[in-house]
């Protein structure tokens, strides 16, 4: 009832917009954690007021006139249907007021517009369905998708309440991480189709383009988690590729970011095992799900038309090198990506085990990731 | 009721019905086709036998009234402010391609080149990419081609479209001064050059796709090139196929020096088609 | 140009034909206008149903009744079903049946191709709907049809691309018949002043089809060779630019908006003045009104492009061109309420969906004013606050006048008085359902909800039920709209040719329902 409570009072006069603002579920745009957002804010609440005004004046004279100048008050229609004088006060004020909107508006703009001397820059790559992140000049690059928790509750009939999901839809496996204070620029672009990166506290979002790159920035004031989505249609699963921004202290970050280094360098000079085929095909499930799932469907079906089958399919259950390039490097001009940057060795190697040995079907061969590692 | 000043207001048009049969027919057939569905190209075939019955018909039938004299002023001024206005869609439809080639050769590939705000794009994506015109891109879709000169055919094909509005308008001054053989003269020189200019692209497009490598897959130079001159050209075989109308309804001694609507409209159709060649001779082979 | 008959044989007046082949053959501009309305509701219906689906999936978070890909076929069809199939047909209905009487003329000025421009209209859409059932399922990549992701499309995608090029040649020659009506087929003393503004609306919205429809033509004749003929127009490596397709689709998309919403300015323009027993105010400054917002359709498309990274000059060239419009629409705004004002007032059911019409159309000014001003932009881009605003200005804009008009006519089209109470029920209804479905929906957007989502994180999930229960409640308020007009169609009390105490023009003076050709003698003109 509460809740309900808010609700009438917030739309019936926007009136208590940044109050409300604050509930657990927002009214209002966020005032956000950047000078940009802020700005963006204030320009938002002012045009907000500025209609709001305008739609008293107009409404409230509408309103008068239908109450008074109604027939069965008895109300004789006048015949006046000219006045020169109104029409150019009609149309000379909204042009000032417009004026007065327009200046600001312009400031703002061409401040978001300076993505000039970054501090540290990050190039952003949508693809259908996850983020990748690489930071340009370190050796840091991953890539980040909706986590397992909201991946689960989110197929038709899991029968998993969302509610009881941590931040479902708007979680990832891997967050972004930036220093807090400094200028941070974003280098954005697509692997496939458009996506959009959007970040509400940020104050803006902007289009990643296939084969362009578009400029961004922020300067974030406050520590904390910020969480995004995607907002560009951008195919199926378009709904499930969240953002979420770790803002770290410049401390907390250094500490990361060595870490990362670590771990990638790692992963470089590790030795690369032999893996039992079971043990593959487990991987390979975990690996399908989170990557495969979203075209090729739960049982490998696939959508006829448009995403083949796996179950029985002739690449798949055919020459195992053929299978390995499909998924290697995809197929240009379908919704088939090319898996080579976007998983590891023995991620690949166990997708193609688990294809090649699940799902309905039964070859019976198996992937190895030195294998892999030899193709790239 | 004068019958006199009445609007000719027809009844009962078949022809509408079976012509959106045919259309149908023939966009399912061919959608089908590139979709690989097998024997889809019956069903085009079909529905472009349908359409063309349809404007057999549906011509004939308006070319019977106007010879019966059913039209009078009125049905011709309607006739003629449809045509200028059909005509216009026209020119906005060819506006959609020279706005792609003005914006690619403008916007998109110098900024795929690093200019402007496409610095960073050159930088990180496409490195070493020059802008330049003609250009396939820097993918270098298509792989090596030679551009399409101006000077060799198209130039001899701007040549024979201007005449052949010339040859046009003297034909037009034949039917208005009743000189019968100067106007069925001058319409079949007119379609002569139509069709020559038409064989003459046919034999361009086929030097570009054999010795030059330039097909429509040749990035956005071959793009713009085929779909814009591929337009232009099917136009002008509907333009010329207009003119063979006239010229046989000019035989069979249709047309007065006062009342010759449908001879003005293919003319303004076939002018209007001239205007796109110029266009498309400074902005697709000569800059 | 004094009469109407069939010259090849006027020895007798012709009535319609019977039986089917009446409404496959007519050349009648009543019988067009009459086919084109039922169509209208049809479709609307369809694309009622596909919002409804819309709804239900959205009712509450998590996924339960359809899956993503059916989803976005659900959002992509449902508008183009809706503004090529149900507002766009329903306003050509009313020019077909409206514009000939009120210029007093005998008929379209084409009406052989009057008879084509319809009955493309359920082939074209045959095939689009039929794409539902091929494999890869209808087209999924949203209305606007952007590259490289309409280019994912399976193979209903050609289907769609000739679908819309049939709309496309219907609209055209929809649009040529009616400038050719409007220039020609005036009767003697009816100066292009001396028009109702419902003709002068059209007359420029004909305009906008002409220059606009062969655009969107040309742009997805170049999707098309992209997928099959190996073009490159759309994609960086060739050479080309995704966005480059954008751009060609709203300089067509933006003037696209205003043919939706033109036609309903005239509309209202004819009903204001009949309810307030009053002249309208200001009609030149209409006209005026009326052009400036057509010119300036056609330099503000990039303002739905805000995002897609143009350079500064061009997003503020675009958002100052934008914000301009706002002072011709706002000028109409207060013409008609200096119309109202001093009036006479009654408020019968279209006087009601006119003020409707007004108030909500004018709340979707508001949110499109604020969409206008770039940085804001780039936070409601994208979101439920754009989906609200388009819904505001074309549901209870647009449609909101498709439905006044309805009520307004009906008993000069049937010759048959619909039931008063039934049609204030029916406004009521309607008013309180589109509210609660759509004004929620300025909170979700404004709070992050991205719009084509088919599922959505909890806390947008209170706002997202009350929508659904406006829309189901919406959807059944048109279902009972279908009942009125089929009664009405049926029987009822007789209407007088008057009709309305207050209403001026031609069409009153005719017959209720009016003859099967309209003047047989020209009519003379004050």
């Amino acid at each position: 009832m509460n809740k309900l409570k808010q609700l009438c009072a917030g739309g019936a006069a926007l009136t208590f917009m940044s109050s409300i603002a604050r509930a657990d579920y927002g009214l209002n745009l966020p005032v956000g954690v950047t000078e940009t957002s802020r700005q963006v804010y204030d320009l938002h609440m002012l045009i907000l007021w500025v209609c709001v005004v305008i739609g008293v004046i107009v409404f409230g004279a509408m309103i008068y006139s239908m109450i008074y100048h109604r027939k069965s008050r008895g109300a004789v229609a006048s015949q006046f249907h000219e006045s020169m004088t109104a029409e150019l006060v009609w149309t000379v004020i909204p042009f000032i007021i417009l004026i007065v909107m327009a200046i600001p508006a312009t400031t703002v703009l061409i401040d978001m517009h300076d993505s000039s001397e970054p501090d540290l820059q990050i190039k952003v790559t949508g693809y259908q369905w996850k983020w990748r992140y690489e930071y340009i000049g370190e050796d840091v690059d991953f890539f980040s998708t909706l986590d397992a928790a909201s991946n689960e509750a989110r197929r038709v009939g899991s029968d998993i309440d969302p509610a009881t999901v941590d931040n479902y839809l708007l979680n990832v496996d891997k967050p972004l991480v930036i220093p807090v204070g400094k200028k941070v620029g974003f280098l954005l672009t697509a692997s496939d189709v458009i996506h959009s990166w959007w970040v509400p506290d940020f104050g803006w979002k902007k289009d990643a383009i296939p084969g362009f790159i578009n400029e961004a920035w922020v300067k974030v004031d406050e520590p904390g988690v910020y969480r995004g989505q995607c907002a560009e249609l951008c195919g199926r699963d378009h709904g499930f590729m969240p953002i979420v921004v770790e803002v770290k202290s410049e401390a907390d970050y250094a500490t990361w970011l060595a870490e990362q280094k670590a771990g990638s360098t790692a992963e470089k000079t590790a030795v690369i095992e032999e893996i039992d085929p079971l043990e593959l095909k487990n991987i390979g499930k975990k690996v399908y799900t989170a990557n495969c799932v979203a075209c090729h469907l739960q049982k490998g079906e696939g959508v006829a038309g448009i995403y083949p089958a796996i179950t029985g399919s002739a690449i798949v259950t055919g020459d195992i090198n053929q299978h390995v390039d499909l998924v290697m490097n995809g197929k240009p001009g379908t919704a088939m990506a090319a898996f080579k940057d976007q998983l590891s060795d023995t991620e690949l190697a166990a997708i193609i085990t688990y294809q090649r040995n699940s799902l309905g079907n039964k070859v019976g061969d198996a992937m190895q990731p030195i294998d892999i590692a030899a193709l790239r | 009721m004068s019958s006199e000043n009445a609007y000719y207001v027809p009844h009962d048009a078949k022809w509408p019905i079976i012509g959106s049969i045919g259309l149908m027919l023939f966009f399912c057939g061919f959608s089908a086709q590139l979709n690989n569905t097998p024997s889809a190209s019956i069903v085009t075939m079909i529905g472009f036998l349908v359409l063309v019955y349809m404007m057999f018909g549906w011509f004939g039938e308006v070319i019977d009234e106007s010879e019966s004299g059913a039209y009078k002023s009125s049905e011709d001024a309607s006739f003629r402010v449809g045509m200028i206005w059909f005509i216009f869609s026209e020119v906005m439809f060819f506006a959609a391609f020279f706005g792609a080639l003005f914006y690619i050769r403008n916007f998109s590939v110098p900024w795929l080149g690093g200019d402007g705000s496409g610095a960073i794009t050159n930088e990180y994506i496409w490195n070493g990419f020059e802008a330049m015109w003609p250009t396939n891109g820097p993918g270098e879709v298509g792989g090596q081609y030679e551009k399409m000169g101006a000077w060799g055919l198209p130039a001899i094909n701007t040549l024979l479209l201007l005449s052949s509005g010339v040859t046009l308008t003297w034909a037009h001054w034949g039917l208005i001064a009743n000189k019968r053989k100067q106007l069925i003269f001058g319409l079949i020189l007119t379609v002569v050059l139509g069709i020559v200019f038409v064989g003459l692209q046919a034999l361009e497009y086929s030097h570009g796709y054999h010795d030059l490598n330039l097909t429509m897959g040749t990035g956005v130079y071959g793009s713009t090139f085929y779909m814009l001159t591929g337009f232009h050209g099917f136009h002008v075989t509907v333009g010329a196929i207009m003119l063979t109308v006239m010229l046989v309804r000019s035989i069979k001694g249709h047309f007065t020096p006062e009342n010759h609507f449908a001879f003005e409209a293919t003319a303004w159709y076939w002018h209007f088609v001239d205007v796109v060649w110029l266009g498309l001779f400074v902005f697709v082979y000569w800059l | 140009m004094a009469t109407v008959t069939d010259s090849l044989d006027d020895h007798h007046d012709h009535g319609p034909a019977k039986g089917l082949m009446r409404w496959v053959t007519t050349t009648n501009h009543k019988d067009i206008g009459t086919l084109y309305l039922i169509f209208a509701l049809v479709m609307f219906m369809v694309g009622g149903a596909m919002a409804m689906v819309i709804r239900l999936e959205l009712f509450q978070p998590g996924l339960q009744f359809v899956d993503p890909g059916f989803f976005n076929q659900m959002t992509t069809v449902h508008a183009l079903v809706m503004i090529f199939g149900g507002v766009m047909p329903a306003f050509v209905g009313l020019a077909n049946w409206m514009l000939p009487i009120m210029i007093g003329g005998p008929d379209m000025a084409l009406p052989r191709m009057n008879n084509w421009s319809f009955w493309i209209l359920p082939f074209a859409f045959a095939m689009l709907l039929g794409t539902f059932f091929m494999d890869g399922g209808a087209p999924a990549g949203g209305w606007t049809l952007y590259p490289p992701l309409v280019l994912q499309g399976g193979n209903g995608f050609p289907f769609m691309i000739f679908a819309i090029h049939m709309m496309g040649i219907s609209s055209v020659m929809g649009a040529i018949n009616v400038i050719v009506t409007i220039l020609n087929m005036r009767a003697p003393g009816m100066t292009l002043m001396k028009m109702p503004l419902f003709v002068w609306t059209w007359f420029i919205t004909a305009y906008l089809l002409i220059a606009v429809m062969p655009v969107l033509a040309g742009a997805v004749t170049m999707l098309l060779t992209d997928r099959f003929f190996d073009t490159t127009f759309f994609s960086a490596a060739g050479g080309g630019d995704p966005v480059l397709f954008q751009h060609i689709f709203w300089f067509f998309g933006h003037p696209e908006v205003y043919i939706l919403i033109l036609p309903a300015f005239g509309v209202i323009s004819a009903i204001i003045p009949t309810f307030a027993r009053k002249p309208l105010f200001g009609y030149s400054s209409m006209v005026y009104a009326t052009s400036s917002i057509a010119f300036l359709s056609f330099i503000v498309w990039a303002h739905h492009m805000f995002t897609v990274g143009l350079p500064l000059q061009g997003e503020l060239f675009f958002m100052y061109a934008t914000m301009l419009i706002a002072v011709p629409t706002g000028v109409k705004v207060f013409n008609w309420i200096s119309t109202m004002w001093k009036g006479s007032m009654t408020f019968e059911t279209p006087m009601l969906f006119a003020i409707g019409f007004v108030i909500m159309f004018t709340i979707g000014g508001f949110s499109g004013l604020m969409l206008a001003i770039a940085p804001a932009d780039f936070q409601y881009h994208d979101t439920y606050f754009v989906v609200a605003h388009f819904h505001y200005v074309l549901v209870t804009g647009a449609v909101y006048s498709i439905m006044a008009s309805v009520y307004y006519w009906i008993p000069k089209w049937t010759g048959n008085m619909y039931s008063e109470k039934l049609g204030q029920w029916h406004f009521w209804l309607s008013t309180i359902s589109v509210n609660v479905l759509f004004f929620p929906q300025h909170f979700l957007g404004l709070a992050g909800m991205p719009r084509r989502i088919p599922d959505y994180s909890v806390q947008f999930a209170e706002f997202n039920m009350w929508s659904s229960i406006g829309g189901f409640a919406f959807g059944l308020s048109q279902v009972f709209f279908c009942f009125i007009v089929y009664k009405t169609i049926k029987g009822g009390e007789k209407a007088t040719d008057q009709v309305w105490e207050g209403a001026e023009g031609l069409e009153w003076t005719l017959s209720s329902p009016p003859p099967y050709h309209s003047f047989s003698t020209a009519p003379e003109i004050k």
